[in-house]
């Protein structure tokens, strides 16, 4: 059964990428597979959510520390897809949720992220004082001067300000270019180790 | 042409140096943060505590998949030498088709290390499908479970934030990788040893995943610098050319 899979999925992953390089010829297959893909995927999601109510029906029988919020997740994803089947995505309740619940909800964990970076940075020369710590905080912290909004206009002006976030940005371009260019080799290799079945991540190994 | 051309040339010299590094094998660079990894995994065993690994949200149709791969390459190896803890480490995801994944791997490394009936379904778990969501879930997986080190390995956003800061007020080991460059920021800030860029997919060959991840090493130094000379080549053609 590992081999057929194995198999399965490397014959898969070599006619998407054909069907990339040799479009008159293999694209119709190609197009199938990846729909095939698309339709596991999105089964795949209630079988994620269904992992997520086992995890945390576990947490609850075993009375684990965190049991109540658990109890709290299962109720309402249980009532949020009841009335999601029963009124449609589009109903004007489901919209009040996610505008009056989630919405805000992430929103507040958005601002504690400003502070939490805020809170990081500033731990960051406790944690490792090196050139490259204080470099980046410089950075940061001219970046920020030079972005921040006042009721006069940019500080330096505008042309001054122009010329400093060109200056910084020359260096960041390039260093943003040349770590993309490492993580497409590094994705390239990866994807090759997974076509030539050296790593089998869905389990065949 | 030149894109088949690249992945012909990469795949033919993944070929040859993985069957050389087989035969002989390489000394990779000293990366403090994989040294720590490797401690913290041998820490966890003995002090049965657990290792927490997040893969991130990487959806497996995007081009953000190969940080997820790697992290799963990683996995399979982490798994198999945790096998003979009390408590297993447990898998955190944000993508559903990752959770399912990190479950197969998971059982793949329990299998190989002759201890598949400790697997339990539920050390892969998938903690939510919104990027906050899926840090709010995490989140209570480090404050809950008994974690001696967070393993942060594939795309992250900047919510990663909050995954750090939950990771030091429980006083927990933090080794981080992402190929966001937001993520690589804040695993910057935050991380005692940062990993940055491509490091990240160096994760398998420091855990011993194999000959074909230090031979996977050895192809993209080989392309970047295929790559370097192309850039130089072409700023000199372009330089004379305007004059």
């Amino acid at each position: 059964m590992r081999i057929f899979t194995a198999a399965f999925a490397i014959a898969a992953g070599f006619i998407v990428l054909l069907g990339y390089f040799f479009p008159a010829q293999v694209e119709s297959l190609r197009l199938l597979l990846v729909d095939w893909a698309i339709v596991i995927a999105g089964m795949a999601v209630l079988v994620g959510i269904f992992n997520l109510v086992a995890v945390q029906m576990e947490k609850i029988r075993t009375r684990q520390k965190g049991g109540m919020y658990g109890v709290i997740l299962i109720v309402s994803l249980f009532i949020t897809f009841v009335f999601g089947l029963v009124l449609g995505p589009d109903h004007p309740y489901m919209r009040l949720t996610m505008d009056a619940i989630i919405v805000p909800v992430e929103a507040s964990l958005m601002a504690i992220l400003a502070v939490t970076l805020i809170y990081a940075s500033i731990r960051l020369l406790r944690r490792r004082v090196d050139v490259m710590s204080v470099l980046f905080l410089v950075v940061a912290v001219i970046f920020l001067i030079a972005i921040m909004p006042t009721p006069f206009g940019p500080l330096l002006g505008e042309r001054g300000n122009q010329a400093l976030v060109d200056f910084l940005g020359m260096f960041s371009h390039g260093g943003t270019r040349g770590l993309l260019i490492g993580i497409a080799l590094g994705t390239l290799l990866t994807g090759l180790r997974v076509l030539f079945g050296i790593d089998r991540p869905y389990g065949g190994n | 042409m030149i894109a088949l051309s690249l992945l012909a040339l990469a795949a033919v010299l993944l070929v040859a140096l993985t069957l050389w590094r087989r035969r002989s094998p390489g000394a990779l660079r000293l990366i403090d943060a994989y040294e720590r990894l490797n401690r913290s995994v041998g820490l966890a065993v003995e002090n049965g505590t657990r290792l927490h690994i997040s893969l991130g949200r990487g959806n497996l149709f995007t081009t953000r998949a190969g940080s997820a791969l790697a992290g799963l390459a990683m996995l399979r190896r982490l798994a198999e030498r945790t096998s003979v803890s009390d408590r297993p480490p447990v898998v955190t995801s944000g993508d559903a088709s990752l959770a399912i994944l990190s479950q197969d791997t998971l059982q793949s490394g329990y299998r190989a290390a002759g201890a598949e009936d400790q697997y339990r379904f539920t050390t892969g778990q998938l903690t939510g499908l919104t990027p906050f969501s899926y840090a709010a879930g995490s989140i209570s997986t480090i404050h809950d479970e008994n974690i001696s080190a967070n393993i942060f390995i594939g795309e992250f956003g900047t919510e990663s934030a909050l995954l750090a800061e939950a990771a030091d007020r429980e006083n927990t080991s933090l080794i981080a990788a992402s190929d966001n460059l937001s993520a690589q920021s804040v695993f910057y800030a935050s991380s005692q040893e940062p990993l940055i860029g491509e490091e990240l997919f160096a994760a398998g060959a420091y855990v011993g995943a194999g000959a074909s991840h230090e031979a996977s090493l050895n192809v993209q130094d080989i392309l970047r610098w295929l790559i370097i000379l192309a850039i130089l080549i072409g700023s000199v053609l372009k330089f004379g050319s305007s004059l």
